[in-house]
């Protein structure tokens, strides 16, 4: 019975645990099937072990392409994002003014409405203004749907700001720009980043507004989307893996970082 | 106003420049916001707001692709949209309702487990919660196939345990197979929007003061009723929003549909897909995708009033 009563005490620990393993199970097959050799156009099922793929990431026709213009697509749209998300986060906490309850509905709207909806209706749009679908009219709709998360995400971090140091800093004969460089935008940066982040991963995997809005324009979410029915190349999984790892790796070397910064400034 | 102002005419001289310098920067000033919501604000009516105004009156128009669309108030396409399609929106709202219940259930233990009993190790959880997002989501969706797939190892073992068997019978899956059943699709949609559950879940967990949970055991409370009368409420806000960005992108999504599913599990989102890149038939795509709104919305709403939470994100 103690092994029984040790499940029951560690319950929440145990269902927890299995919950992350589910999370993390298609990322171990993706890498487990980067490492696969397939016999015919499918990659679903185990053959032999070879590194294949991994010697080859761009042996496929249009994979590296469409990869690129993904990276491409996202650096743009996180900076467009960012630079207008950070712009009404610090008006809509900053200032009081009118339609700031018609605003902030606004900045809402786009987060609770099912994207499938969102594109439709763009499409709406660039049919009857007859605009040729590619690179630009994706590069729009991903700044109008990140958005909303960039400001959401600035906003609580300028929101617990002390308005009181800008107010010191002006005090000590700081000008508007100063303290604003100086002191306002290194303490929103974590919120910034936090956004950019966000807008960044939000863009670069975003496929059904892109399905939409794209044309015969094909980012790497709808390369892959596309090799599903044709048979998926070991490539992807290569892709899949070497993103999952690189990203790990990043917050990995980030935590060292900030912990032995830590650290150095308690010393 | 000159009579008053003549007799002490030495101290309004210095005071007529200080004045005009004292009211230009307070208008600048009162101006700053709305120059700092000017472009964002922008292109969110322009490319978000504007489109809806577009879409609503591609839904009432009638014609055809080579003779072109006219606005003829046409209302009937709702109806007909409704009465051809109900069985999808209705399975829209089942697959992405189940899939929200399935991630507040899976996804409570493991923020629980992040908020209050990971310790030292709560960064690297959080790390592996999100870690997942880096791979591109449809790859991943595409592993569940590989996870699946008829006599996979986890289809082996479910059909040992006769589970199968029963869900079989309720109609989730078909003798001997996961994948293309409405399991495989929910299974599919629940892991996909875990992270939005579980992320939201755990800021509002994390918030609770530690304190709370000693203070209901020196009252004589017991675990369970902790949980049940202090920890729970005070999660709520998490709850709710966990539960909204889980549901709202789940009841529009049409990829799990498509990579899991077969045809008899097509989700509304597959409806409006071919309606408007296949069919080209655009008047019935737009007034899907209203229907699927206003449904979202209400819904939404309800929820947001039923549950007393009115502040947001």
């Amino acid at each position: 019975m103690p092994a029984l009563r040790w499940i029951r005490r560690n319950l929440v620990v145990i269902a927890g645990l299995l919950t992350l393993a589910y999370m993390i199970l298609p990322n171990i097959v993706v890498m487990v099937f980067s490492l696969n050799k397939p016999k015919g156009r499918f990659n679903y099922a185990w053959q032999e072990f070879s590194l294949d793929a991994w010697k080859d990431p761009c042996g496929v026709a249009d994979l590296c392409g469409s990869l690129s213009l993904s990276l491409r697509i996202a650096f743009w749209a996180t900076l467009g994002a960012t630079a207008l998300g950070t712009m009404i986060a610090f008006a809509l906490v900053r200032y009081r003014f009118r339609a700031r309850g018609a605003i902030n509905s606004l900045i809402f709207l786009p987060m609770a409405m099912p994207e499938v909806v969102m594109a439709a209706s763009l499409l709406t749009l660039f049919l009857n203004m007859g605009a040729p679908l590619g690179f630009w009219t994706v590069l729009i709709a991903h700044i109008m749907f990140c958005l909303s998360f960039v400001v959401t995400a600035v906003k609580a971090r300028v929101m617990s700001m002390d308005p009181r140091l800008e107010e010191a800093a002006r005090d000590l004969y700081a000008g508007p720009v100063q303290t604003f460089v100086r002191v306002t935008l290194p303490i929103a940066a974590p919120g910034i980043a936090a956004g950019a982040l966000l807008a960044f991963a939000l863009s670069f995997d975003d496929f059904i507004i892109t399905n939409f809005n794209a044309g015969s324009t094909v980012t790497f979410p709808m390369f892959v989307w596309g090799s599903a029915q044709r048979g998926t190349p070991v490539q992807i999984n290569v892709i899949g893996t070497a993103m999952f790892v690189l990203a790990v790796l990043m917050v990995l070397i980030g935590q060292l970082i900030t912990s032995r910064r830590k650290s150095t400034a308690r010393n | 106003m000159s009579a008053t102002a003549a007799p002490p005419a030495p101290p309004a001289e210095p005071q007529e420049p200080r004045e005009p310098v004292l009211r230009k920067p307070s208008t600048r000033k009162r101006l700053v916001p709305y120059w700092l919501l000017l472009p964002g604000i922008l292109w969110l009516l322009v490319f978000f707001a504007l489109p809806l105004v577009y879409q609503a009156s591609t839904s009432v128009q009638t014609g055809s692709l080579e003779q072109g669309f006219e606005v003829t108030w046409h209302f009937q396409t709702y109806v007909d949209a409704l009465r051809e399609y109900w069985p999808q929106f209705i399975r829209s709202l089942l697959y992405a309702g189940t899939a929200t219940l399935l991630c507040l259930l899976l996804g409570y233990p493991l923020a629980y487990l992040i908020a209050f009993k990971a310790g030292r190790w709560r960064n690297l959880v959080l790390v592996l919660v999100i870690a997942p997002f880096f791979t591109s989501f449809l790859i991943r969706t595409l592993a569940w196939k590989t996870i699946l797939a008829d006599g996979g190892a986890v289809v082996d073992v479910l059909d040992t345990l006769h589970v199968l068997d029963v869900t079989s019978w309720l109609g989730w899956t078909e003798p001997g197979r996961v994948l293309a059943t409405p399991m495989a699709v929910v299974c599919g949609l629940t892991y996909n929007f875990l992270p939005f559950m579980i992320l939201p879940l755990y800021t509002s967990l994390e918030r609770i003061d530690g304190r709370l949970h000693e203070a209901a055991g020196d009252l004589y409370a017991t675990p369970a009723t902790t949980f049940r009368k202090v920890t729970f409420p005070l999660s709520m806000p998490g709850v709710v929003s966990g539960t909204l960005l889980t549901f709202i992108p789940a009841s529009g999504d049409y990829v799990n549909a498509e990579l899991l599913g077969s045809t008899d599990t097509k989700m509304v989102g597959s409806v409006i897909q071919s309606q408007f890149l296949r069919v080209l038939d655009y008047p019935t795509a737009a007034a899907l995708s209203f229907i699927l709104m206003a449904i979202v919305l209400l819904a939404v709403t309800v929820y947001i009033r039923r549950s007393g939470t009115e502040d947001l994100v």
